[in-house]
């Protein structure tokens, strides 16, 4: 390596040395843009296979000559502590550089240059890019699954009724704060229901009853995994509890509990819920099918979440309880005023990573003839009228899954930031 | 003479097969301050757990103002509610302010309304000289003035009696002194007192009697003055000369 020492920079020289660096890497950047995006090969002159490799040569000497311990220049300390520590990084950077440069053009093209989103029919599509067309002629199949076109505004007004209920919890008074968590674990959820099941379900009012087997698409998505957030979490917090009880009883049933439902795969607990469970039900006693799959859904993840705040209990230190006893507080207001609060704010990250969990699994209930957003995909994608369109349906499927998630996780920081009050 | 408020007898603990306490017997008058001091592992804070039944004993009777800790006692939390105890990690619920650290307990535990209970503890905490500091969370304060606020948090329950684990061995020395002295202005209110603690001076200072204890056994029981001035077995003497 002593060959390669006349390019090694020194604290007097690095403002050349980085000059000329950053011009010969630019120079390969230019290279591989006109190569992706202009079909143009400014080093033809060059012979073979030395063209493809002229602009990683000519980047890996340019991030070679700025490379120094300290320059004292902020912008060139953390180009070369984060992408350009050694040479291997160098190439790392510039490889995953070129990568992303080659693949925009195509990418673009496909999902937006040559794209084709008018018409009404898989006839429009005759580009070569993606068929949004086919996105925008099926959208509302995607939304509402095979629910009547002419009662859509029967789930949205539902929805919003249901998210403006969720949102009285920030307007209550100050004296009714303390029944907040009795609202939203028991008062909302039965709302919630009511108002789901009288205005999309229907059958009363004037309003025509429309099965759950008719339900889909995103809005079924919302329904599964508002109910089982919902229900899963408290739920949760009573076994975790009962974990970690005096009691053998209580202590052993939670333990059964948990292993249980963390031994099984959801897709056979879905399976048992849809074909097994109705068997052992009294012959005239009839349970949708929907709520069949909220309730195992449900029951899957409190185990989940029992676990997850099971760790953020015992993380807490013995103190707290000690504190908490020596005032003379019993096991409940121990654990309402002093532990949980505590120990829920700690698990925030990892009941969200649970949620996002459960909010990504609600495609699983199609093996039970549900079809939320992924199952009507699945739907039309077979549909004869309109074969070869999986891949814009996948994108759009992905990119509605994405917000939702981020939402979630970005929601789960808020919490955090909201409940720190240490230091 | 009147019935002592803290009365142990004959009492043994182990944890597992290693045996803490030995043989322990101890009578604490209403109004009295006592000083235990020892090594550590002596077993000195495992005898003031067990007297609000932080730990359970195995044998012998613990009897706190009347009322006897076993596995039978029924209203274990009002017997807590009346001793306060006071803790060497100061132990504050760090997702509260100061203020809600001091009524929580009166509130929920007591049944206290909320007005009064606020009163109360602004004035215990006026008391330890940390009033200015009510709206603050436990992070935010230092370590000594963390300690005063659990001493006031302790005393918002009107306890009969205080119990002191090393309240002041997790301190920096400049903060040591006003700790002390917010259990200086409690002694001298006439509190009930047993204080684990390392702090001689403080000793010297408010406490009626000492007791030293070494591998589980109480191993002298004096008044201060003649505890200081002719310790009589040779193991005090020995501790003595160490910490003096």
């Amino acid at each position: 390596m002593q060959t390669l020492n006349f390019l090694k920079p020194n604290r007097d020289n690095i403002k050349n040395y980085s000059i000329t660096g950053s011009l010969l890497i630019l120079v390969s950047l230019i290279d591989v843009i006109s190569n992706a995006f202009f079909k143009i090969n400014l080093t033809s002159f060059l012979p073979g296979s030395l063209t493809t490799l002229f602009p990683l040569i000519i980047g890996l000497i340019g991030l070679n000559m700025m490379r120094i311990d300290y320059s004292g220049n902020k912008t060139l300390d953390l180009l070369n502590k984060n992408i350009n520590t050694n040479n291997f990084n160098a190439l790392l950077t510039l490889l995953i550089l070129f990568s992303i440069i080659k693949a925009l053009p195509q990418s673009l093209s496909w999902m937006i240059l040559d794209a084709t989103i008018s018409g009404d029919s898989k006839d429009a599509c005759t580009g070569t890019g993606a068929c949004w067309t086919y996105i925008k002629v099926w959208f509302r199949r995607f939304m509402y699954g095979m629910y009547p076109n002419e009662f859509h505004w029967r789930i949205n007004t539902a929805f919003i009724l249901v998210i403006a209920l969720g949102f009285v919890g920030y307007f209550m008074k100050e004296n009714l704060k303390k029944y907040l968590a009795l609202y939203y674990v028991i008062i909302y959820p039965v709302i919630a229901y009511l108002v789901i099941y009288y205005l999309i379900s229907g059958g009363s009012f004037g309003l025509q009853w429309v099965e759950t087997g008719a339900w889909g698409g995103l809005s079924l998505t919302f329904i599964v995994s508002f109910f089982c957030l919902i229900f899963c979490f408290p739920l949760g917090m009573i076994f975790a509890l009962g974990r970690r009880s005096n009691l053998p009883a209580i202590k052993y049933i939670s333990i059964c509990y948990i292993e249980f439902w963390r031994g099984v795969p959801l897709i056979t607990v879905l399976f048992m819920s849809s074909v097994m469970f109705p068997m052992f039900l009294p012959e005239d006693f009839f349970m949708d099918k929907l709520v069949r799959v909220i309730i195992a859904i449900t029951l899957f993840e409190a185990a989940y979440c029992a676990e997850v705040i099971r760790g953020g209990l015992q993380s807490l230190p013995r103190g707290q309880y000690d504190a908490a006893k020596s005032l003379g507080m019993g096991y409940w207001k121990m654990h309402i005023f002093v532990i949980l609060p505590q120990a829920l704010k700690l698990v925030i990250p990892g009941i969200a990573n649970t949620f996002l969990a459960l909010v990504k699994d609600t495609p699983l209930i199609f093996v039970v003839g549900l079809a939320e957003l992924a199952g009507m995909l699945a739907l039309a994608k077979t549909n004869p009228k309109w074969l070869g369109f999986a891949m814009e349906g996948y994108i759009f499927a992905s990119i509605i899954f994405w917000i939702i998630c981020y939402a979630m996780s970005k929601y789960s920081y808020n919490l955090e930031a909201k409940y720190k009050t240490e230091r | 003479m009147s019935d002592p408020i803290i009365k142990i007898q004959n009492m043994n603990k182990w944890f597992g097969d290693f045996q803490v306490l030995k043989n322990i017997n101890l009578e604490v008058e209403a109004n009295k301050k006592i000083v235990v001091c020892g090594p550590s592992g002596s077993g000195k804070s495992t005898l003031i757990r067990c007297i609000n039944r932080l730990e359970e004993h195995q044998e012998g009777d613990i009897i706190v103002d009347g009322n006897e800790l076993s596995e039978k006692t029924k209203d274990i939390e009002k017997i807590r509610a009346e001793v306060g105890m006071v803790f060497q990690q100061f132990n504050l619920f760090p997702h509260l302010s100061i203020l809600d650290n001091c009524t929580l307990a009166p509130i929920w535990v007591k049944k206290m309304p909320k007005k009064e209970a606020q009163e109360l503890a602004l004035d215990q905490l006026k008391k330890v000289q940390i009033d200015d500091q009510a709206n603050k969370f436990p992070g935010q304060l230092s370590g000594g003035q963390q300690q005063r606020c659990a001493i006031a948090r302790a005393l918002c329950m009107q306890p009969k009696i205080m119990l002191f684990d090393e309240p002041t061995s997790a301190l920096d020395p400049e903060m040591i002194k006003e700790v002390l002295d917010a259990m200086v202005s409690l002694a001298k209110g006439g509190m009930t007192m047993i204080v684990v603690t390392h702090e001689m001076g403080f000793a010297k200072e408010v406490a009626d009697e000492v007791i030293f204890m070494d591998e589980g056994m109480i191993i002298e029981k004096a008044d201060t003055k003649d505890f200081f001035a002719n310790p009589k077995s040779d193991r005090t003497k020995l501790f003595l000369s160490q910490i003096l």
